[in-house]
């Protein structure tokens, strides 16, 4: 059954937001879940979290940053155009409870995929501050709906919106300066901003941090074994045993390395695309 | 006995070595309907039909190939699909010499090779297809009653078969984007090519199955509605999820799985790459793990994707090798390099996390073990063989993400669901399971069988005449 592209908008420069069709997903998706994407009969199967569902009308949320050929030509993709399939929800939901005071860390799309977690922790009863970050002011986005939650710390790697400096330097801010003790962390971003977040949480004393993985994929049922990872030392499965996982146990050169195995070959992929397709800038 | 049949099965042309270990075509290019019927002459029609009970699905063989002996290929299939819903894999993929061949008498004459049952299942198989429109058994009067299949192997495809020609309504519950199983994502193309299984699987549809792809149960459907909704349940997940010896460096990269490096190439086309997207590196120096089908299928499919060296590297020695002997020796043609007597004991790296060899025990035979296979035991030598891929095939395991879901479903101490094997009845009422989740990795017509088995005990169950649960 394909999937129809009922809405999509551009949030920043390669990153766009997609309203699928899905009805089964809509109904049944928790914070966490993600979906795997194939966008055409000769596509990869592709991993995206679900940003929101509306159960109502039957469809979900996705936020997708372009980032190689099937990312690219996914959001080249128009309203009314249909994804060939789409499966999920897959992987664990988020372990939502009421904590006490909770800490949200969000880099680039990843601030899409914490939404979801933000607003059920919010429904939990928790006391929330978020800190949203990106490399210039066009790329944090969801800054309003984060704000209904809790207190919004924003920072940019070039000092264009908010403290100028990483998400670290955010959470050095809120625990040292604010004086902050929070229960629990959520970090979902790039790899390498949740490796940092990690250690700096670990740091400040933050008794635990969830992060959000993304290794590479396949199947991502549990089939394959492409998705592992290593966590407290044991070899786990981030699609059926994740995508959420405790950063303070996760190898995180493990996978920032097991991430760069088709950088080759990715590449030659979306230098051949780009070039049939000639500009993207307004991608 | 002054029998005049020709000792040897009739030869089936294949494709030279040299030429298919480096395409994807099918390497067995099937029978003539010449070759055919002089092979179908080597059959007794022995009226006490041993074969068939070698057979898990008992083909009536005797009366099939008696059809091909007088010309009459559509009385063959129409036979065959009496007992076989998938004739066209199974003539290809069934270890057929143990199996229906193994109990045939011809074989059992010295010297001699039995009738070759699977090449003719396959021949009078292709050859319906050939004639277009493939013919639809009859099926009985609609029943009214919904049955949910969950998984669309070989065995979930059988029983949906079977129940649809019963006049039951069934609906398949596919987790992949494809139909096929096993069929699709591992059995690589060059034993048993795609538009085989897609040709199956239509015949299937036709007979009024309803296939729903991308629809993991679980996940997509909630254990609870299957049950509220259907009068009955079929699982067939089979046992897809791979295992791991985990010896040092499984993570580096380079080290796969065989189930994650067949399903890029075989279900993902990667090695259409980059007309199709799904990227594989396959490496110049191969080590496969293992010396099973799937280790067969593996090396044999790294060869064809580029690999200049693949080797087999395994803890035993050829005699206890499972796989089966005719993939061996196709592979052995090939070129594969077989390192008996070597068990993987770390996986090497470079400064980059890349795999670059596998350092090995080397090990000697010991006493037999409980297979009664002799038991390798090492010697205290190592061994280094370089290579930069390393493709695990070491076995597989329950697929875990409907079970997670299904607590109450009882299994058994290796994981896999507890079925009657008869009925394949579970602890849950109203719910059957058979094929590789109940038996553990098996065959094709294994899987099949049980599939066929549950179709006959689930037409039992609904039609009330039968209930294992008795409340
Ligand atoms: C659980 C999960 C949730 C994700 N959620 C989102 C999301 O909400 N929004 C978003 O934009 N991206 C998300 N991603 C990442 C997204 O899947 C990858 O960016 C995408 O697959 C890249 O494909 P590509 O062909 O465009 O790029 P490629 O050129 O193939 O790869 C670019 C990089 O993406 C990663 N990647 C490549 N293939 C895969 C794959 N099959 N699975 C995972 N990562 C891969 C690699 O690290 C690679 O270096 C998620 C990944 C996972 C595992
Ligand atoms: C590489 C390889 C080579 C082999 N070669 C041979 C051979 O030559 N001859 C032979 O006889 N046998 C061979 N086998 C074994 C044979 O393929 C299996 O025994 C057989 O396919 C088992 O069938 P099944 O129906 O039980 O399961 P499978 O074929 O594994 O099918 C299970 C299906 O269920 C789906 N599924 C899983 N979970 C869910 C869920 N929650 N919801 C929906 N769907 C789900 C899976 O995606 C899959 O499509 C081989 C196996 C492998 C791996
Ligand atoms: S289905 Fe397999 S075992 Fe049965 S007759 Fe055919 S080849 Fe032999
Ligand atoms: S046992 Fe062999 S010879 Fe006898 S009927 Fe079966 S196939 Fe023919
Ligand atoms: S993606 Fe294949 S096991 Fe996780």
């Amino acid at each position: 059954m394909a999937h129809k592209i009922v809405r999509k908008r551009k949030l920043a420069h390669l990153v766009h937001e997609f309203v699928i069709e899905a009805p089964l997903i809509a109904e049944h998706a928790k914070p966490g879940h993600f979906i795997v994407v194939r966008i055409h009969e000769k596509g990869e199967r592709i991993p995206l979290t679900i940003a929101d569902t509306y159960k109502d009308d039957g469809t979900f949320k996705m936020i997708v940053r372009a980032v190689g050929k099937s990312t690219y030509e996914l959001c080249m993709m128009k309203e009314e155009d249909e994804l060939l399939d789409v499966v999920g929800p897959l992987g664990k939901p988020s372990e939502i409870e009421n904590y006490g005071r909770v800490l949200l860390i969000g880099g680039g799309v990843g601030i899409a995929t914490l939404h979801p977690i933000a607003k059920a922790l919010y429904e939990a009863g928790n006391e929330i501050y978020s800190i949203l970050g990106g490399r210039s002011k066009e790329y944090v986005i969801m800054e309003e709906d984060f704000k209904k939650y809790g207190e919004v710390l924003v920072t940019t790697d070039d000092g264009s919106y908010g403290m100028k400096g990483l998400v670290t330097d955010g959470m050095e801010h809120l625990v040292k300066e604010k004086s902050l003790n929070f229960d629990v962390a959520w970090a979902v971003g790039p790899t390498v901003m949740m490796k940092f977040a990690a250690f700096k949480g670990k740091e400040l004393g933050i008794p635990k941090m969830w992060v959000s993985l993304n290794p590479i994929m396949v199947d991502g049922t549990g089939m394959c074994g492409a998705c592992r990872v290593t966590v407290g030392g044991e070899i786990k499965f981030a699609c059926v045993d994740g995508p959420e996982f405790d950063g303070y146990q996760v190898e995180w050169d493990e996978i920032i390395r097991r991430m760069n195995q088709y950088k080759e070959r990715e590449k030659i992929a979306l230098e051949r695309f780009l070039e049939k397709v000639g500009d993207v800038s307004w991608l | 006995m002054a029998l005049k049949i020709p000792p040897k099965k009739t030869p089936m042309k294949e494709q030279p070595p040299e030429e298919r270990r480096k395409n994807f075509f099918e390497v067995a290019l099937g029978y003539t309907p010449e070759e055919a019927i002089a092979e179908a002459q080597r059959c007794l029609t022995c009226p006490t039909k041993p074969c068939v009970k070698g057979c898990p699905v008992h083909i009536d063989i005797p009366t099939f190939i008696k059809h091909i002996k007088q010309g009459d290929f559509q009385g063959a299939i129409d036979t065959i699909k009496l007992y076989n819903n998938l004739p066209a894999a199974c003539g290809r993929v069934c270890p057929q010499e143990n199996q229906c061949e193994s109990q045939c008498v011809v074989g059992r004459i010295p010297g001699s090779e039995p009738v070759a049952i699977g090449r003719l299942e396959r021949f009078v198989a292709d050859w319906e297809a050939e004639q277009g429109e493939v013919k639809l058994p009859e099926i009985k009067e609609k029943k009214g009653k919904k049955v949910a299949v969950v998984g669309a192997g070989p065995s979930g495809l059988t029983a949906a078969a079977d129940l649809a020609k019963l006049g039951y309504d069934v609906t398949v519950f596919e987790a992949f984007h494809k139909p096929g199983g096993v069929l699709v994502y591992g059995i690589p193309e060059f034993r048993l090519p795609k538009k085989i299984v897609e040709r199956e699987v239509e015949y299937i549809k036709k007979l009024g199955v309803k296939i729903v792809t991308n629809a993991v149960v679980g996940k997509t459907i909630p254990v609870d509605e299957l049950l509220n909704e259907y009068d009955a349940v079929f699982i067939g997940v089979g046992a897809g999820a791979p295992k791991f010896i985990g010896v040092p460096g499984t993570n580096l990269n380079g080290v796969y799985s065989a189930s994650e490096f067949l399903t890029r190439v075989n279900l993902m086309k990667a090695y259409l790459f980059p007309e199709y997207d799904t990227p594989v590196t396959v490496g110049k120096k191969v080590a496969v793990i293992g010396a099973g089908n799937t280790a067969m299928d593996a090396a044999r499919t790294a060869l064809r994707a580029g690999a200049e060296k693949v080797m087999i590297v395994y803890r035993r020695t050829e005699k206890e090798m499972p796989a089966r002997l005719e993939e061996y020796h196709h592979a052995v043609e090939e070129g594969v390099e077989f390192h008996w007597l070597r068990q993987p004991i770390e996986y090497v790296g470079d400064e980059n996390g890349n795999v670059i060899g596998v350092k090995c025990a080397v090990m000697k035979l010991g006493k037999p073990d409980d297979s009664g296979r002799r038991r390798p035991v090492p010697t205290g030598e190592e061994d280094f063989l370089e290579a930069d891929m390393v493709i695990e095939a070491v076995g597989q395991q329950a697929q875990r993400i409907l079970l997670d879901e299904f607590p109450q479903l009882e299994r058994n101490k290796w994981g896999y669901i507890e079925a009657d094997l008869e009925t394949g009845a579970t602890s849950v009422k109203g719910v059957f399971a058979g094929g590789d989740i109940v038996t553990g990795a098996a065959t094709v017509i294994e899987a099949m069988g049980a599939g066929k088995k549950a179709a006959k005990a689930i037409d039992r169950y609904l039609s009330g005449e039968w209930n294992p649960w008795n409340d």
